[in-house]
C-alpha cells in the first residue's frame, strides 16, 4: 500500500515540467487566437472569422489536409509489400532490413529533404533518366509541385508507417495464412481477406503518424512545396515570424492542432468500425 | 482451376516483389544519394557528380568561412545533451512510478506523456516563443532546452515504460524479503533490467533533438542558431554545397551511432517490438 503511494510521486517531475512546459503554452496560444488586437489588449473572435471567412485560407486548410491523405495512401502502398516481405524474411535479412528503415529514420528532415532537391532538380536523378531514355524532350519540372513533394514526404514518412504495421505483423499467428492457402484462397484473397484485416490495427497507428507528421512537415513543404504551395506550416511561419500578426498566427497554429485531430480521431473511428466488423 | 491460381499467385508475388524492391530503394537511395553528391567537385548539385573530390568537406572543416556552421552545431550538440540528460531522468522516474499500475488514472498519464508525438509541434514551438516571449525572457539556449524536452521526454518514456512493464515482480519481492532496501533494489535489480530500455530511448531522444525543427525554428535566433535551422537556411537561400558535406557528416556519425547502440541495447529489437 505504502509502495504505491510512494511510485506515484515519481511521475510528478515530468508531470509539473509538462504542466508549465506543454500545457501553459498551449493554453496561452489559444488565449492568444483569441484577441482582436495584436498588442493583446481587446478579446474578439476577429480573427477566427477572418480566417475562415476568407477562401484562400480555407483552401490552405484543405490542401494541408490533402496532403496528410495522400502521404498516407502512398506510404500505404509500399509499407504492406515490405512489411510482408519482412515477416517471411530470415532473421538476418530481418535486421539488415530494420537497419534500412532506421537509418532514414534516425537522418535529419533536413538531409532527407536535400536529398530530394538534388533528385527532383532540373539536373537531377530522374531528369537525367528521363532525358537519357528520350522519354520527354525537356527536363521536367518536380521541385514545387504537389507530385514531388508528395514523392518526398512517401520516403520521409515511410518508416513511421513501416514500423508499427512490421510489429503488428509480426504477432500474427502463421497458421491463419496457411490455413487460408490450404482452404483453397489464392495470396490475393488471403492477402486482402486475412492479412490486411488483421494487420489493420498497426495500419492505424503507423497512418496516424504519417498524417501528423506530413500536415507539419515543414522544411520539406517549404523546400520542395517552393513559395507557390502553401500549407498550414508555412502560413504559421510567415505570420508569426514575417507579419508578426501574432492572433493570426495563433488561429493557424490552432487549426493545424485540430486539423491534425481531426485527421486522427477519424483514423481512431475507422479502426474501432474495422475490428467490428 | 489449379492453373489460374497459380497465375494469380505469381502475379501476386511479382506485384508485391516490385513494390518490396521499389520500396527499399526508395527508402535508402536518397541517403546514398546525399553521400555521393557530398564529395562532388561542381558548384552544383548536378547527379552523379562529374568528378569526385574533397572539396565541400574542406569548405566544411575550415574555421573560419564555416564559423556559423560550427557555432550552430555546437548549440545542437550542448541543447540535444542538455535535453536528453533532463528528458531521461523526468521520464525514467515517470515511467517507474505508472508503469506497473494498471489504474485507468495511469493509463491516462501514460497518454498525456505521449501526446507531444502526436500533437503538431509546430503549433508547440509558436506556443513556447509566445509563451517566453510575454514572460519578458530573451532568447537563450535555456529555453530551446525546455522546449526540446517536452518534445523529445516522450522517446524515453516509451521505452523504458515497456522495460518496465517486463519486470518481473518476483524479482523485486525476493531482493526486499532478503533485506535490501529499496534504494538498494533499484539500484542492483530495477536499473540493470531498465538500463537498455533506456539508452535506447536516449539515443532516439538525442537524435530527435539533434533533428528538431519545429520548436528550434520559432525559439533560436542569429544567436542561438541551431543546426538543422542554418542548414534550412542554406537550402533556401543559395544551394550551398556544403550542406551536402555536412549531411555526409551526419550520416556517418548516425551509421556509427546505430551500429554501437545495437550492439549495447538491441536497438534494432526494441524497435521493431
Amino acid at each position: 500500500m505504502r509502495a504505491a503511494a510512494v511510485d506515484w510521486r515519481l511521475a510528478a517531475p515530468l508531470g509539473i515540467v509538462y504542466l508549465a512546459l506543454f500545457a501553459a503554452p498551449l493554453l496561452l496560444l489559444l488565449g492568444i487566437s483569441l484577441h482582436a488586437d495584436q498588442d493583446l489588449q481587446q478579446w474578439g473572435l476577429d480573427n477566427w472569422t477572418k480566417f475562415w471567412s476568407d477562401a484562400f485560407y480555407r483552401g490552405v486548410v484543405w490542401d494541408t489536409l490533402r496532403l496528410g491523405v495522400a502521404a498516407v495512401l502512398a506510404t500505404s502502398l509500399f509499407a504492406w509489400p515490405l512489411a510482408v516481405f519482412f515477416c517471411n524474411a530470415s532473421p538476418r535479412t530481418q535486421k539488415i532490413l530494420i537497419f534500412i528503415i532506421l537509418l532514414p529514420l534516425l537522418t535529419s528532415v533536413v538531409i532527407r529533404t536535400f536529398a530530394w532537391i538534388v533528385i527532383l532538380a532540373r539536373e537531377g536523378l530522374v531528369n537525367q533518366v528521363v532525358l537519357s531514355l528520350g522519354l520527354s524532350a525537356t527536363p521536367l519540372r518536380l521541385l514545387q509541385t504537389e507530385t514531388g513533394l508528395i514523392l518526398a514526404l512517401m520516403q520521409i514518412e515511410m518508416p513511421l508507417m513501416l514500423l508499427p504495421l512490421i510489429s503488428v505483423m509480426r504477432g500474427l499467428d502463421p497458421n491463419l495464412l496457411d490455413a487460408s492457402r490450404a482452404l483453397g484462397a489464392g495470396m490475393w484473397r488471403s492477402f486482402f481477406r486475412v492479412i490486411l484485416p488483421l494487420s489493420l490495427p498497426g495500419w492505424i497507428a503507423g497512418a496516424t503518424l504519417v498524417f501528423a507528421s506530413a500536415c507539419t512537415a515543414f522544411i520539406s513543404q517549404s523546400v520542395i512545396g517552393g513559395a507557390r504551395l502553401v500549407y498550414l506550416p508555412s502560413l504559421i511561419w510567415q505570420q508569426a515570424m514575417v507579419v508578426y500578426d501574432w492572433p493570426f498566427a495563433a488561429v493557424c497554429s490552432v487549426t493545424l492542432l485540430l486539423t491534425v485531430l481531426a485527421g486522427i480521431m477519424m483514423l481512431n473511428w475507422l479502426g474501432r468500425y474495422a475490428r467490428t466488423d | 482451376m489449379s492453373q489460374r491460381r497459380t497465375f494469380a499467385d505469381q502475379s501476386f508475388s511479382l506485384v508485391f516483389g516490385g513494390l518490396t524492391l521499389l520500396g527499399l530503394l526508395i527508402l535508402v537511395g536518397p541517403v546514398f544519394i546525399v553521400l555521393i553528391t557530398s564529395f562532388t567537385t561542381s558548384a552544383s548539385l548536378k547527379f552523379p557528380p562529374p568528378e569526385l573530390s574533397l572539396r565541400w568537406y574542406q569548405a566544411l572543416f575550415d574555421t573560419t568561412r564555416s564559423a556559423h556552421i560550427h557555432r550552430a552545431a555546437g548549440n545542437s550538440l550542448w541543447v540535444a545533451g542538455m535535453a536528453t540528460l533532463g528528458a531521461s531522468i523526468l521520464a525514467v522516474l515517470a515511467a517507474l512510478a505508472i508503469g506497473r499500475s494498471r489504474r485507468p488514472a495511469a493509463r491516462a498519464l501514460e497518454a498525456s506523456f505521449l501526446s507531444p508525438l502526436i500533437l503538431p509541434s509546430l503549433a508547440y514551438g509558436l506556443a513556447t516563443l509566445m509563451f517566453f516571449s510575454l514572460l519578458g525572457l530573451r532568447p537563450s539556449l535555456t529555453h530551446l532546452i525546455g522546449g526540446h524536452l517536452v518534445v523529445i521526454a516522450p522517446f524515453v518514456f516509451r521505452t523504458t515504460l515497456a522495460t518496465v512493464t517486463q519486470l518481473e515482480p518476483a524479482l523485486l519481492e525476493s531482493s526486499a524479503s532478503l533485506g535490501a532496501g529499496r534504494f538498494m533494489t533499484f539500484r542492483r535489480i530495477t536499473l540493470p533490467l531498465i538500463a537498455p530500455g533506456i539508452f535506447a530511448g536516449a539515443f532516439l531522444a538525442f537524435v530527435a533533438s539533434m533533428d528538431n525543427v519545429p520548436v528550434s525554428l520559432f525559439l533560436s535566433s542569429a544567436r542561438t542558431d541551431m543546426l538543422p535551422i542554418r542548414m534550412w537556411g542554406m537550402m533556401e537561400s543559395t544551394l550551398d554545397v556544403r550542406v551536402a558535406a555536412v549531411s555526409g557528416v551526419l550520416i556517418l556519425a548516425i551509421m556509427v551511432l546505430m551500429f554501437l547502440m545495437d550492439r549495447l541495447t538491441g536497438l534494432t529489437r526494441r524497435m521493431s517490438l
